[in-house]
């Protein structure tokens, strides 16, 4: 059991508490604001689900093909054989999870690692976003799909609830909270510190009696079967799907991404890089709409900006904070923390005697 | 499925090894970066969109195809030389995960600066080469002047890497990293070389490639997990392997594509690639260490 601490048990009651505050700070653009809070949890989930593995050394670019098996799973599941999303899911998660374990056994076991790892799970990316184009019949091709409307579009037995965006900020906030939970008993378990040891040498870590390719294969099933549902719940909050907004390289690069802005091995780093990425998009695009300067000068070359700032700045954090943001304010703490430790108490102190 | 053993089938072989030329040089550039420096380049396919930019724009401007080329490849080398100035020198004592991360960051800025510059429309250069016809099959002069090139470029290339000086020490730095800076090379410089060269490789191929294809922001994406499946198959840094992964990669596209939809062809190359990868980790033509 994992105890909470006063602070987390504060800030989990403002996040239960923030749909309300939008409600009355924001009147008349709640829908907007709640929109932009969901899709941070949303991929604050995803982000979270990859950094169980990427922490550990395992930097998986194969995560939109985890996210992409989910949502098509799920969604397709639905139209073509009317099966609730409460079994699409499974099925949808249960799929991604074999596929990573099909990928990740030889993987762990020939020891591929680094680069190689890299670009062997881009290339199983590459295959489920190609497979997801050639099925076009179902899946629509690159130009995506939706998931079939139920009613209003609320509908527990369709896992729908995209209209009320309260509704689906609670939905997206217990997702996020669950992806949080798993994260912490990783990282409180022997597994985590068996991962540890095998990140930092292999061998060493096995002669010690460490299954290094089982404990790899625990953490990439964990981190695959959170991407998946966080694709499929992605796919029945935006209600649509396409192959490269929810698959596909740049989804895979966008997490990992996302991930060392915000910072790796450190709980809420990919929270925070979540939080970073939405702002700096939704931010950019809100002074663009309201610059007549900035649009006239763009014009519809603007969508493009956040992009090219966020490259930009990816390449600055990589090189001058590849803790992250969060996990270099951590750093910054500690040492402070631990300057005062050192330092000696007042009384303790030689008074400086006064100049003359 | 719609495939006989007929005509067809041997011209989509034959426009297969077409295709491998430009393929192999492509590969050519990422294989000889990491060989050197343990870098992969993400964003490789994206220098070549910026080459196949500046040629557009150069030969828009009224410069002939020829000299619009040779600027096209200087331009890449420069950014080439830029990027390992500027991004890769900072990380080159992070973990090596962190300096192919680094590029990824530079493929999202370049693939949204040529967005923001250029428009995500398609822009074609407009020189038609027509084709050859024998045997009721056809071949366009594009491709059969790119495979001329491309194998031309990779024979320059290995000349420059066995007969010069410079080449040498580039070579033997690939071999040893630690001990080759004890022996009086400068390795900073060799690491810079080695990048503009990677870059000028890639603008040779952005010129081959004006010719047959479209150009858009996103054409990277297209090639880029292409060329690093190439290189992995054939064993990264592995020039020869690169060469002849690039020939089997390109029949499945190839056949595939003129069986299936195109596609599939490529789905099943990466099936393929990560099966082969399976069998042989150390890439299919990695001496037995």
């Amino acid at each position: 059991m994992i105890r909470i601490s006063p602070a987390a048990l504060v800030g989990l009651a403002a996040l239960i508490l923030l749909p309300w505050a939008v409600r009355f700070g924001f009147p008349g653009s709640e829908k907007y604001y709640l929109h932009v809070l969901i899709q941070i949890l949303l991929w604050a989930f995803i982000y979270t689900g990859w950094s169980l593995m990427g922490r550990f050394g395992l930097t998986s670019l194969g995560h939109g093909a985890f996210t992409g098996i989910g949502a098509y799973a799920t969604v397709l599941l639905w139209n073509f054989a009317g099966l609730t999303p409460w079994l699409g899911i499974p099925i949808g998660v249960a799929v991604s999870v074999v596929v990573a374990l099909l990928v990740g056994y030889p993987c762990f076991r020939l020891r591929i690692k680094g680069h190689y790892f890299a670009l062997m799970t881009l290339a199983l990316t590459e295959f489920i976003r190609l497979c997801i184009v050639g099925l076009r019949d179902y899946t629509g091709g690159s130009l995506g799909t939706q998931p079939a409307r139920a009613g209003n579009g609320i509908s527990l037995y369709a896992v729908q609830f995209e209209p009320d965006r309260v509704l689906s900020y609670y939905v997206v906030l217990a997702l996020w909270a669950f992806g949080l939970v798993v994260w912490l008993r990783i990282d409180r378990s022997m597994d985590r510190y068996a991962l540890d040891a095998a990140n930092q040498d292999e061998d060493a870590a096995a002669s010690v009696g460490i299954d290094v390719t089982r404990e790899k294969l625990k953490v990439t099933a964990i981190s695959a079967a959170l991407c998946a549902l966080g694709g499929a719940m992605y796919g029945q909050y935006q209600m649509y799907i396409g192959p490269d907004t929810i698959a596909g390289l740049g989804v895979s690069l966008n997490i990992v991404f996302a991930v060392i802005a915000g910072g790796i091995g450190v709980l809420l780093g990919p929270t925070v890089g979540a939080v970073f990425t939405q702002l700096l998009s939704e931010g950019l695009r809100v002074a663009i709409q309201g610059s007549g300067f900035l649009k006239d000068w763009l014009g519809s070359a603007a969508l493009a900006l956040d992009t090219a700032i966020y490259g930009l700045l990816l390449v600055l954090f990589i090189i001058y904070m590849p803790k992250g943001i969060l996990g270099t304010l951590l750093a910054w703490r500690d040492r402070v923390r631990a300057e005062k430790a050192l330092r000696p108490p007042e009384a303790a102190r030689p008074v400086p005697r006064r100049a003359a | 499925m719609d495939c006989h053993l007929d005509i067809f089938f041997l011209e989509a072989v034959l426009n297969g090894v077409l295709l491998a030329g430009l393929l192999a040089l492509l590969a050519l550039g990422l294989n000889l970066v990491f060989g050197v420096i343990d870098v992969v380049w993400i964003s490789y396919a994206e220098l070549v969109m910026v080459g196949m930019y500046g040629i557009y724009y150069a030969h828009k401007g009224g410069a002939p195809f020829l000299v619009a080329a040779v600027l096209g490849i200087v331009l890449v080398a420069v950014a080439g030389a830029l990027m390992h100035y500027l991004v890769i020198r900072p990380v080159l004592d992070q973990p090596p995960i962190n300096q192919l991360l680094v590029t990824g960051g530079v493929l999202f800025f370049l693939q949204a600066a040529a967005t923001m510059a250029f428009g995500v429309e398609f822009r074609s250069i407009g020189i038609r080469l027509g084709s050859v016809n024998a045997f009721d099959m056809s071949f366009a002069w594009a491709r059969i002047i790119t495979f001329g090139v491309a194998i031309g470029g990779i024979l320059a290339l290995w000349l420059f890497l066995t007969r010069t000086y410079m080449g040498t020490a580039i070579r033997a730095i690939s071999q040893d990293r630690q001990i080759m800076p004890l022996m009086g090379v400068d390795a900073r410089r060799v690491y810079l070389v080695t990048s503009a060269i990677g870059g000028g490789l890639a603008g040779l191929a952005a010129a081959l490639m004006v010719l047959q294809y479209d150009i858009y922001p996103q054409i990277g994406l297209q090639f880029g997990p292409l060329v690093f499946m190439i290189c992995v198959l054939g064993g990264l840094g592995n020039m020869i392997g690169g060469f002849v992964a690039a020939f089997i990669i390109s029949q499945f596209i190839a056949v595939g594509g003129s069986c299936m939809a195109t596609e599939w062809g490529y789905a099943i190359a990466f099936l393929f690639f990560m099966v082969a990868v399976f069998i042989r980790p150390q890439g299919l033509f990695a001496a037995k260490s």
